[in-house]
């Protein structure tokens, strides 16, 4: 590697790192400072579980964000009247298989495996399966999200019941 | 009216409902027969089998079905079970087939359901005719303007009579379309809610929970530049007025000045500045094919439509055809598709399906919140044995015109049919 710090480049470590942190300030529920960790552009997006390739244009997603209504996302979400999510059910990430899949000068690629268990009161226990696309930039030296997809595994919600909290 | 799960007085004005009718196993068995097996149920839309050959395998009223084109175009639900020894024959969620084998034994069937070939025919005897082993048909299958319906019943009344009053529902929505022709957009979402599947009925069309369950989306609204501020008019919740209406044979819908925006064709600021010379334009178009008065009934009004017993087609931020059943008594499985126009441009797609997520599905910006109210609901009538009662007299001292979308007129115009179907079964 060139001794110049490519703005695209980055260790799947520094990547790692920082899926970890993400994936701890979401399990906290700071979501203003995960907020902070997205670009001024930054979309997120749950597909929906028949169509994972699909474009959100074309096909109705699950959830398909712009950065606005990602803060509107954030708000309502930290809202007690958010009521599917209040109280706010405890989460746990597990984050695997980090894989840097590509860059292109600007934007760092990154695909990594999750497993996020959800639990609310009564034994409710859920179990969401799939994998992550990132597109990481950085900014100020930091790396940042610019896009966010998290892609389910089942071929239908079916007993999640839906995608209240941010997936 | 006054039976075992329904109690009405009207001189009282009070509607009561038993609580047991949410949690009995009883009445789930009783309400297959009596309602799903006896009513018109929703199966899919014509646009899902655009070509010939073209198939859906879902489930209707608990049979497994494929919804399918056959070769010369026309439409059928078919029994997807072999006629061999019952398995399965269509396994895959959708696609276009030449023709349907069953994986079990290797018999294949035409995509009109007749049986084309099995395996070493030689071994059977000469009384065996394949003509008697075709994939076996839903009784009755019929379509209101692309709306495909099954019944189980074979003496149920025509399609078109059963929707009475809903035909002029549906066809506000199908209006929509300059050539009269909606589709059924990709993207299918299907959960389950954990409660009674009637409760998902009452929710469709209860307006008077959305100051309560859906604050969080009205702030949204607001925030986004959006008057969310209810008129000056005593007794109304809302940011505009709307009423619940009976439709006949159980259908009813609530039908709202609109103040949510709609693609076709209501601007609102969440759809951005670029967006107002694009909603003038359908709205032009609108105007030009069906006159001002009928143009601005369909695009100034929202409204949610229940078709008895269990479709949902709420045309509001943007159109959901939704259809859920009972997989326990307090368990239910959804599915939901959104709707468009088929003339659409990209752009046009992408502000109706972006309008979709603001309020609709699991993701949406209120819909969770609709799924925490029901769950809520059904952990509470676990109680039902000590508090045995819900009430739904709201509105009930106003003549029935005057049913606000926030009385619960509407919803008692669902328990009566349900109620007499009941009774009838016996």
């Amino acid at each position: 590697m060139s001794g110049r710090r490519n703005a695209a480049s980055a260790t799947r470590e520094e990547v790692e790192e920082f899926l970890y942190r993400e994936a701890a300030l979401l399990d906290a529920w700071q979501l203003d400072d995960w907020l902070a960790l997205t670009t001024a552009d930054c979309g997120y997006y749950v597909p929906p579980n028949d169509k994972p390739d699909a474009d959100h244009r074309s096909t109705l997603f699950t959830v398909a964000d712009d950065h606005a209504r990602l803060v509107e996302r954030v708000k309502r979400l930290k809202d007690p009247s958010a009521h599917a999510e209040y109280p706010p059910s405890r989460t746990r990430r597990v984050i695997t298989n980090v894989r840097i899949a590509g860059s292109d000068g600007e934007t760092i690629e990154v695909a990594a495996n999750f497993v996020v268990y959800r639990f609310r009161r009564g034994g409710d226990r859920r179990e969401f399966v799939g994998h992550y696309r990132y597109k990481l930039r950085r900014e100020n030296g930091a790396l940042r999200i610019a896009e966010r997809r998290a892609i389910l595994d089942g071929e239908e919600l079916g007993a999640l019941g839906a995608v209240s909290f941010i997936l | 009216m006054n039976d075992r799960y329904v109690i009405e007085d009207r001189a009282r004005n009070t509607f009561s409902l038993s609580r047991e009718a949410l949690v009995s196993p009883a009445v789930l068995e009783k309400e297959r027969r009596a309602i799903f097996d006896t009513c018109w149920i929703y199966v899919g839309h014509a646009s899902e089998l655009a070509q010939p050959g073209d198939f859906r395998t879902r489930y209707v009223a608990g049979r497994p079905v494929i919804f399918c084109r056959d070769k010369a175009g026309t439409a059928h639900a078919l029994l997807n079970t072999c006629r061999h020894r019952g398995a399965i024959v269509c396994r895959e969620r959708q696609g276009n087939a030449r023709q349907f084998m069953c994986m079990y034994h290797g018999w294949t069937y035409e995509t009109d359901g007749t049986l084309k070939t099995v395996p070493g025919p030689e071994a059977y005897g000469t009384a065996f005719d394949k003509r008697n082993f075709a994939l076996v048909s839903v009784p009755r299958l019929e379509h209101y303007r692309d709306f495909y319906f099954a019944c189980f019943d074979r003496a149920a009344p025509p399609l078109a009579d059963y929707l009475a009053g809903a035909k002029e529902y549906i066809d506000l929505v199908v209006d929509q379309s300059p050539s009269g022709r909606m589709e059924i957009i990709a993207g299918v979402q299907e959960y389950d809610v954990k409660a009674n599947w009637k409760l998902l009925v009452e929710n469709s069309v209860d307006d008077y929970h959305l100051p309560s369950v859906h604050t969080t989306w009205l702030n949204y609204m607001k925030n986004a530049g959006v008057n969310v501020r209810p008129p000056k008019e005593e007794g109304l919740l809302l940011p505009s007025k709307g009423w619940g209406k009976d439709l006949g044979n159980g259908h009813l819908t609530t039908d709202n000045v609109n103040f949510r925006g709609r693609p076709v064709a209501r601007w609102i600021s969440i759809y951005g500045e670029d967006a107002k010379p694009d909603i003038a334009a359908i709205r032009r178009e609108l105007v030009a094919r069906l006159g001002e008065e009928r143009a601005a009934r369909i695009a100034d009004t929202n409204r949610n439509l229940i078709v008895f017993p269990n479709l949902a087609l709420n045309d509001g931020s943007s159109v959901t055809v939704r259809t859920f059943f009972p997989t326990a008594p307090d368990r239910m499985h959804v599915t939901a598709w959104c709707l468009g126009p088929t003339e659409e441009t990209p752009a046009q797609r992408a502000r109706r399906l972006d309008a979709f997520l603001t309020f609709y599905g699991p993701g949406g910006f209120a819909t969770p919140d609709d799924v925490a109210a029901l769950e809520a609901v059904q952990q509470g009538l676990a109680a039902w044995r000590e508090v045995g009662w819900s009430d739904m007299s709201r509105g009930m001292a106003k003549p029935g015109d005057a049913q606000l979308n926030t009385d619960e007129g509407h919803m008692r115009v669902f328990w009566r049919r349900w109620s007499e179907l009941m009774d009838r079964a016996g």
